[in-house]
């Protein structure tokens, strides 16, 4: 039964971090922006549920729609605010822009988390489940929505594979994460590329804040880990690959279970932390890194 | 008709009338408490609804009180900056501090440097008072204004002895707690008092404070088959609320959970919350004393929601200390100490009574009957209903439809 037990609920849990992890590395495989405002979005979104939901009344459905929308909009918030002013900047040096940006999205990471505790304090909310109850497979209760999760999370890695694979304005994405000077010479604007994935992104991290409100709860403590645990699946994976992302949220996810289960829930993160100082001395590009 | 002249004469008088009321230094009562956690919250407003009740009856002594507060962020360091400026800069006469333990074991020794009152509406480390024990002359400035972790372990004995092991024929537990200064008297006051109410503990489960995924934890306690979990939270809340719900935990969760003693709990956890119980010094509802309702309604229409616990404790201070000033003559800080150790005060949560020099526990409040006992409050549809004690209490137990009570089916 323990064995069920760890499958099903790692199962989910990892899902939930391949969906975070998903939108971060391909911010960063496209444009080489290491978004440190990643938790805060997330936690955005699904406060913006909750808020939706409790406050004004609206039923689960519409309130995951909100909190969707706030999703996107602080992901474009973010690019306007934080990372395009540098991108563009003639003052800053190429060489320094990287770090600029990884400040600069550090910072108004810590603004829209000191904006939420602010507007609504530092408790922790969950938002409205779409789907309630429990169900007992192998022997083992799990509430219906930890499978809800993990089936949303699949459906949504999968139209994003569909859409990088299959559709035109997809493929340019992928083609810029590849060869940004190559796209520009073939008369393809790469600052609309670049709207393309941050909506992209913005969609990912809204419906993972939704997920993660439903299933964990979040807070605006919840903004650090949440950025480290993505920023630790994408390095494990290797920077800017999303398939490398996929199964090192998956080596997280199910090593942090396992230890919950067999050693402690104490000691959860750390066997996984272990395995990226690992990874990182004997092989610093990650996984499935291509750099 | 009043002509504009004659109603600018009128204010100018009404100004000079007031100002001169007010001749004498105001006193100052420095609050640091967390603005932006649900149970800090409401200590800063507290304090200064009392502050404003006593001025309108003259103040103290004729002189006003003024609250002066700093929003600490939860932070041990920056309470004691903001202690240290509230006395050198802001020249206050006491302060009333935060519900975190850690922060209040941090600015005690602050208190005994710069001899300043200081009281918590809500820390419960018994160590606080433990320290004043072993070094009273320099520590003897703190006083703690909420009942200590020990003091709270043994009401929820009393409480489930009467609520569960009797009427229930209970006779396991498992104590869940958080990792914390709080909970280290907590847990060894449960330790001690549950087997004595005839609950045998088969486990003890101390969790991190940042625990977000609680499944393994819940699955654990399940595996051990107990017929309650004793809880001890306080910084987590929300999310093991929630997930026993959803996972439909079929054990009942009784002890303190901080964050359930507010009003706005329920929609934290979009009602995961029901059927959850609680201890508290005070409830929406309950009339521990003849001010207890008063000073929820004053509360309640000036700031359009209720106050946490420590808001009780944080009114009922600000009148303590006024109280201590005035029988002290002044606010030479050795005569308020010595006032404050013979309060014999009804406050919003009982009678209030400090224990004695001599105490291991000194400047801790006294328990127990005639003095403050406590309420065990559960949450049914949406509201905090007291069910402990008897006299006060105001409705039955109602258990959620996922809890299995083995002992009773038997």
């Amino acid at each position: 039964m323990l064995f069920w037990q760890i499958l099903i609920d790692g199962f989910a849990i990892s899902a939930l971090y391949a969906l975070g992890a998903t939108g971060f590395t391909l911010i960063f495989g496209v444009s080489g922006v290491l978004n440190l405002s990643h938790g805060a979005i997330m936690v955005g979104a699904a406060v913006a549920a909750w808020a939706a939901a409790s406050e004004f009344g609206v039923g689960p459905y519409t309130g995951a729609l909100i909190g969707i929308i706030a999703g996107f909009i602080l992901a474009f918030a973010t690019y306007f605010i934080a990372v395009r002013p540098i991108q563009r900047s003639k003052v800053i040096a190429e060489s320094e822009k990287e770090i600029f940006i990884l400040t600069a999205t550090l910072l108004w990471g810590i603004i829209i988390q000191e904006a939420i505790a602010y507007l609504f304090t530092n408790n922790a909310k969950t938002v409205l489940p779409i789907v309630d109850g429990v169900t007992t497979w192998f022997g083992v209760r799990t509430p219906k929505n930890e499978y809800f999760t993990a089936v949303v999370c699949w459906v949504a890695i999968g139209l994003l594979w569909f859409l990088v694979n299959r559709t035109r304005r997809g493929k340019a994405v992928m083609a810029a994460s590849m060869n940004p000077r190559g796209v520009t010479l073939l008369g393809i604007e790469l600052s609309s590329i670049y709207l393309t994935v941050w909506a992209i992104y913005g969609l990912l991290a809204g419906v993972a804040g939704i997920l993660l409100g439903m299933f964990l709860g979040v807070s605006s403590y919840s903004v650090g880990p949440l950025t480290a645990s993505a920023f630790s699946i994408v390095v494990l994976g290797g920077l800017g690959s999303v398939s490398g992302s996929l199964i090192a949220a998956y080596v997280v996810g199910y090593l942090e279970t396992g230890t919950a289960y067999l050693i402690s829930p104490a000691y959860r993160t750390i066997p996984a932390l272990l395995l990226l100082v690992i990874v990182m001395y004997l092989r610093p590009q990650g996984l499935f890194g291509r750099r | 008709m009043f002509s504009l002249k004659s109603l600018l004469l009128a204010s100018c008088a009404t100004a000079l009338v007031s100002s001169a009321a007010w001749a004498a230094d105001p006193i100052k009562i420095g609050v640091i408490a967390e603005a932006q956690a649900v149970a800090g919250s409401s200590i800063a407003p507290a304090a200064q609804l009392a502050a404003e009740e006593i001025n309108a009856k003259g103040g103290v002594d004729g002189r006003k009180i003024e609250i002066v507060v700093y929003d600490n962020h939860s932070s041990s360091a920056e309470s004691v900056r903001a202690f240290q400026r509230a006395v050198s800069e802001d020249k206050v006469n006491a302060v009333i501090a935060s519900y975190i333990s850690e922060v209040v074991l941090a600015l005690e020794p602050w208190a005994g440097r710069l001899k300043t009152l200081m009281i918590t509406p809500g820390a419960a480390s018994d160590v606080i008072t433990q320290n004043i024990a072993k070094n009273y002359d320099q520590l003897k400035y703190t006083f703690h204004g909420y009942l200590t972790s020990t003091s709270l372990a043994g009401l929820v004995c009393d409480a489930a002895k009467d609520l569960l092991v009797e009427p229930y024929k209970m006779k396991t537990a498992v104590i869940m707690s958080e990792d914390a200064a709080w909970t280290t008297p907590l847990d060894a006051g449960y330790e001690k008092c549950l087997p004595e109410i005839g609950l045998k503990v088969v486990d003890h489960i101390r969790m991190s404070p940042d625990t977000t995924d609680f499944t393994p934890i819940f699955n654990k306690i399940e595996g051990l088959k107990p017929d309650v979990m004793i809880t001890g939270i306080s910084h987590v809340g929300t999310q093991p609320t929630v997930q026993w719900k959803s996972q439909q935990v079929p054990i009942p969760m009784f002890g303190i959970s901080s964050q359930a003693t507010n009003s706005t709990f329920w929609k934290d956890t979009n009602g995961a919350v029901e059927g959850v119980f609680y201890n508290a010094v005070s409830g929406p509802g309950v009339a521990v004393t003849p001010k207890t309702l008063p000073f929820v309604e004053a509360y309640q229409k000036k700031f359009g929601n209720f106050p946490s616990y420590a808001g009780y404790t944080s009114y009922d201070d600000v009148y303590m200390i006024a109280d201590a000033i005035h029988r002290a003559g002044g606010t030479d800080p050795d005569k308020m100490v010595e006032a404050m150790e013979a309060t014999d005060y009804v406050g919003t949560i009982g009678r209030i009574a400090f224990k004695p020099k001599d105490d291991p526990n000194p400047h801790a409040l006294r328990t127990g009957k005639g003095y403050i006992t406590g309420l065990m409050l559960q949450w049914q549809s949406g509201k905090q209903v007291n069910v402990w004690p008897k006299e006060l209490s105001a409705g039955t137990i109602a258990w959620p439809s996922f809890i299995k009570l083995k002992a009773a089916s038997n």
